[in-house]
């Protein structure tokens, strides 16, 4: 079996499961946030409603936890009350871990679930975000889901899947330094298509991963969820336990696949031959080189994002920027209160506003068109996020290239889609 | 539903057709519009990334008609929560993406039918069709033709006659 079908079989108390079985499989972890969280209160109301009781308790509060990320600091005055019901519902329910804004850490929810290792290798979560899929890089099964659904498992701490099919993608070769993990989940989307893996697994492995920090790999499989994935997923191992380690004392058992598991596919990615690569408007799998697209215009250049604003993603648009002016308006938002701390130990934060950059606080705002940096008619953005449809960043007729942080930090000083390599001291 | 036939396993309707692919959760119902959890309002909003007009342009019962990987994107429950409530039955594509698949069942909102590509271009705007989800049979009453669908899987056709999880008992 594959480590999909080995966590899935465990939670299922199976000995054996195998693609296309559907199986309940016991949750280990399961996160709502400021979107779905409204929605599960919606759905609680109903059951309460339809039954004539109250539903006193949820299955396991210490499993729960919250996140606001989307419309936060609260956007308007609807936001704000979703977020007053949002706090009503965990103090109900006794759910401790819910990262309020302005309180401590907080951030987006698929960065504090590796920030705060509130998921371990070997674990079944469940969130109600589609960007879940991101988590599995701690070698867990970690799939997105709707309100109803995580509603569902809040009651009953089980949740129905069909075991998907895993695609292998082994990364080998020799990575160079204009290269990051984005391009080559740009890459891989390019080449399968944004239905490429739907209902599937993606798993990742090759020489490459011996060295690609965990950060990286987060960016790998968050974005996944761009090419249909149900989960993206990679082996725990040495790198896994030590960035574990730095975070949490928890104990856990690690899952690995069988020498002998089934892949539907395997693909093979050289490294050493990739171009810095840029997602076209409308769509993640629309890609060029960025040197192909040198001559494009534009208007914005946005860091931000579970996708890229990790640290890592922070420090290495810092050394393209260090010395150097942005060109056009550009937006950093580290992704979560520690990063942005530790950003600002490190004088990332001073490199960014040295360079004419506004840095804001943690939020998906921007990201999803909802808030704080939302795009108009016409205006074309270089960013480090996930999507590119139409009017994901704001207005319809608005235009978003998707690009690695390095990428994005090179366009920010010229103004136009450029190749890291050509604005390097 | 007023529409549907004596044994409720059949539902009539007037078909809204879509030629894309890949018709994202950003176009049925975009960003700004997730804060709101009032279904209704929700409604008027569907699909305004594609044609602004839809809600004005459903009534109860009819169905939409599109092509590969429908409903990619986010796992935004409100994208087949606007659309239900437009008065969208059934979704007819060839192929769903996962999260809104599972969305539109699990929550009881609407039908995701799986059907082949040849019969997402036999069906155009405006045909009448009636789906016998029993049968897995569609029939287009406009051109007085014949199609299959892809029947559910054993699971989701229980959730689907339960009305959705949250009613759903897997002992019964």
């Amino acid at each position: 079996m594959t480590i999909t079908e080995k966590i899935l079989a465990r939670a299922s108390g199976k000995q054996r499961l195998s693609p296309g079985d559907v199986t309940f499989a016991r949750v280990d972890k399961v996160m709502l946030h400021d979107v779905s969280g409204p929605g599960v209160i919606k759905v609680f109301s109903e059951w309460e409603k339809k039954r004539g009781i109250k539903l006193n308790q949820i299955w396991d509060p210490d499993r729960v936890w919250v996140a606001e990320d989307h419309f936060v600091p609260s956007a308007d005055r609807i936001s704000a009350e979703n977020i007053t019901a949002l706090s009503n519902f965990t103090r109900q329910y006794g759910i401790n871990k819910h990262f309020k804004y302005g309180l401590g850490q907080y951030g987006i929810c698929h960065t504090l679930s590796h920030e705060e290792a509130l998921v371990l290798p070997g674990e079944v979560y469940v969130g109600g975000d589609s960007h879940t899929n991101t988590t599995g890089a701690l070698g867990a099964f970690a799939a997105g889901l709707g309100h109803t659904d995580i509603a569902y498992v809040l009651m009953k701490g089980e949740i129905w899947f069909k075991v998907p099919e895993t695609i292998l993608f082994k990364i080998e070769g020799f990575k160079p330094a204009h290269i990051m993990a984005k391009d080559i989940i740009l890459k891989i989307i390019g080449d399968i298509g944004t239905d490429g893996a739907n209902y599937k697994a993606m798993q990742f492995s090759g020489s490459v991963m011996k060295d690609l920090p965990m950060e990286e790999r987060l960016t790998l499989t968050n974005m996944t969820t761009e090419a249909g994935a149900k989960n993206g997923i990679i082996e725990p191992d040495e790198i896994t336990f030590a960035y574990l380690g730095e975070r949490t004392d928890a104990k856990y058992t690690p899952v690995h696949g069988d020498p002998d598991a089934q892949y539907s596919e395997v693909f093979t990615y050289e490294v050493d031959k990739l171009e810095p690569t840029v997602a076209k408007p409308f769509s993640p799998g629309n890609i060029s080189a960025a040197r192909e697209l040198q001559e494009t215009e534009l208007n914005k250049a946005y860091i931000g994002s579970c996708t890229g604003a990790k640290l890592e993603d922070l420090r290495a648009a810092a050394e393209i920027l260090k010395g150097k002016k942005v060109k056009i308006r550009t937006e950093v938002l580290p992704a979560a209160q520690s990063i942005y701390m530790s950003a600002l130990k490190e004088g990332l934060i001073n490199i960014f506003m040295q360079a004419g950059a506004l840095v804001g606080p943690p939020t998906c705002g921007a990201c999803c068109g909802a808030h704080m940096g939302v795009l108009g008619k016409d205006e074309v953005c270089i960013s480090t996020t996930n999507r590119n449809f139409p009017g994901r960043m704001g207005h319809v007729e608005s235009k978003t290239y998707l690009a690695s942080p390095i990428v994005v930090a090179a366009s920010a000083v010229t103004g136009k889609i450029t190749d890291p390599r050509d604005v390097r001291n | 539903m007023n529409n549907t036939s004596s044994n409720g396993r059949s539902i009539r309707g007037r078909v809204h057709k879509y030629n894309n692919d890949n018709i994202d959760t950003d176009v049925i119902i975009p960003g700004p519009y997730l804060k709101i959890h009032d279904h209704k309002e929700l409604a008027k909003h569907a699909m305004e990334g594609i044609d602004p007009s839809f809600h004005q342009k459903v009534s109860e019962g009819d169905f939409l008609v599109a092509g590969n990987n429908f409903g990619c994107g986010s796992s935004r429950e409100h994208a087949p929560i606007a659309l239900s409530q437009t008065g969208i039955k059934a979704i007819l594509a060839q192929s769903f993406a996962r999260i809104f698949y599972r969305n539109a069942v699990d929550g009881g909102y609407l039908l995701p039918i799986e059907i082949d590509g040849s019969t997402v271009k036999k069906i155009s705007d405006g045909d009448e069709l009636e789906i016998d989800i029993v049968k897995n049979q569609i029939t287009n009453i406009t051109k007085d033709e014949y199609y299959t669908m892809k029947p559910f899987p054993e699971l989701i056709a229980r959730i689907v006659e339960a009305g959705g999880l949250i009613n759903y008992n897997p002992k019964d």
